[in-house]
């Protein structure tokens, strides 16, 4: 008979994580090593082993009120060097996920309305339109003048295309919407 | 015959990572390894896709995947070190998660590849053989830091890819063009990313620990393999001297230029105008048409 002497108390929020990112925050045995190797770290209010701690427990308010899901960059240090194979980062975009979908009011705005510009302009051009992704960021955040004079520098030097390409824009706002009913079948279900 | 490498260039290398584009065309064009660029290929989500649905940064890659396999190609190769690790990780958990594979069949509306491997330009030039020969020009004086960054070795388990805490890809490539390089301890500690846009302040603190760390071991240069470190290292330089009252003047460059530049090819047609910080010092004379 094999043991598994593991705790796994089943919070609402641990739940959501493991139907969102396939992570059981229940593994987690609070070495650290996320936390110390996170370069983010420096600027978050909780580490990252914390509010894996506080998904574990079911503390929605800490984790839906820390800026760490938003301020994490992605940079897999965690999910790579965790002992027990959780994929940390994949945490990180489940939070983010579940807080978008709960329509929760992102700690860190910007981000989010990055998150949404830059999908907005995807969905319509197919490829990244850059000029347009920063409009359409500096309209929801109301940061007209920030990077102004980087923008000029870029487009003096050719950097940034001034005519979007359409290329596959009809196939992609489809994959968007098809996506989408998808999700939405699924959690009907 | 082998089938053509599939090419996906991805937003960045089309617009503010051109440089990444031509110098990557022109390796290729030298050293004989054919490409052919993936038509009608679309963005592949990168972080605002993962950050917000899972099965939009699966489907996304995936319909690009599709269209390789469509070609005729069996592999593609993604310089962009982010549509690198979205491609390879679609195919990661597709293959892993039969449920979400089938998701992501029906949201693109095709049937899913059996296998597509996904490479990224280190491991397709580092399988060419005679580099050492083909590299003609010599260029002194040039000390390179490689910066690896964090998607093109993490996570290990899905990139497999070099050694993910001091990978050496880049530099062996490198130094067999002649060029050389340097041991540091900044190769894979994160520039800050798409944080460049929201959250500054930390892309310039990280940014300036790396230019420290790179200065700090007499480099003269950082070779770079993904478009927006290279947004980060270069274009926001200026800003981190600024801020934090140090002055660093150091040449950011793709692994592509170097290596072009080492096989000969003119310097007018690698971008280089196109860098914040110029690379005229460290370059002088060299690869001049």
């Amino acid at each position: 008979m094999k043991t598994d002497a593991t705790i796994r108390p089943r919070s609402q929020l641990a739940r959501e994580v493991f139907e969102e990112s396939g992570q059981d925050v229940n593994l987690c045995y609070q070495c650290r090593k996320c936390a110390a190797g996170c370069p983010v770290s420096f600027a978050m209010d909780y580490k990252p082993s914390q509010i894996i701690h506080a998904i574990r427990l079911g503390m929605e308010d800490v984790v839906f009120n820390s800026k760490t899901m938003w301020l994490c960059a992605s940079c897999e240090t965690c999910t790579t060097r965790c002992p027990q194979e959780v994929d940390v980062a994949k945490v990180m975009d489940a939070v983010k996920i579940v807080a978008l979908r709960r329509g929760i009011k992102p700690t860190v705005p910007q981000v989010a309305s990055f998150y949404r510009a830059a999908l907005a302009n995807i969905k319509k051009c197919g490829r990244m339109y850059e000029l347009g992704m920063i409009i359409g960021l500096k309209l929801r955040t109301f940061e007209f003048f920030k990077d102004a004079q980087l923008g000029m520098k870029m487009f003096k030097k050719g950097k940034l295309k001034m005519i979007p390409s359409l290329t596959g824009a009809v196939r992609t706002w489809k994959i968007f919407s098809r996506v989408k009913s998808i999700e939405k079948k699924g959690r009907g279900a | 015959m082998p089938s053509k490498l599939a090419y996906y260039p991805g937003c960045s290398l089309h617009s503010t990572g051109s440089e990444y584009d031509v110098s990557f065309r022109a390796v290729c064009a030298k050293l004989g390894v054919e490409i052919e660029e993936l038509k009608g290929w679309i963005c592949c989500g990168t972080s605002p896709a993962h950050c917000t649905s899972r099965l939009l940064s699966l489907a996304l890659p995936y319909e690009n995947i599709c269209l390789a396999e469509q070609m005729g190609a069996s592999e593609i190769v993604a310089p962009c070190a982010a549509c690198f690790a979205r491609l390879k990780t679609a195919v990661h958990e597709v293959a892993e998660d039969p449920q979400i594979a089938r998701q992501v069949s029906e949201a693109i509306e095709r049937p899913l590849p059996k296998s597509m491997k996904v490479l990224n330009p280190l491991e397709v030039f580092a399988k060419v053989e005679g580099l050492s020969e083909a590299a003609t020009t010599a260029l002194p004086g040039l000390k390179v830091a490689c910066y690896y960054g964090c998607l093109l070795t993490r996570p290990s388990k899905v990139m497999q890819f070099d050694e993910c805490e001091y990978p050496m890809e880049m530099d062996e490539l490198l130094r067999k063009m002649g060029i050389e390089t340097l041991d540091w301890s900044y190769k894979t500690e994160c520039c800050g990313g798409a944080l460049a846009m929201t959250r500054t302040d930390v892309v310039l603190k990280l940014t300036r620990d790396i230019f420290e760390e790179a200065k700090a071991v007499g480099a003269n240069a950082i070779a770079v393999a993904c478009p927006l470190c290279h947004v980060n290292l270069d274009t926001r330089q200026e800003e981190v001297e600024a801020e934090y009252g140090v002055s660093y003047g150091l040449p950011i460059f793709y692994f592509t230029q170097l290596m072009a530049l080492a096989l000969g090819v003119p310097r007018q047609e690698l971008g280089l105008e196109k860098h914040f910080v110029s690379a005229e010092a460290v370059l002088s004379g060299v690869g001049e048409g």
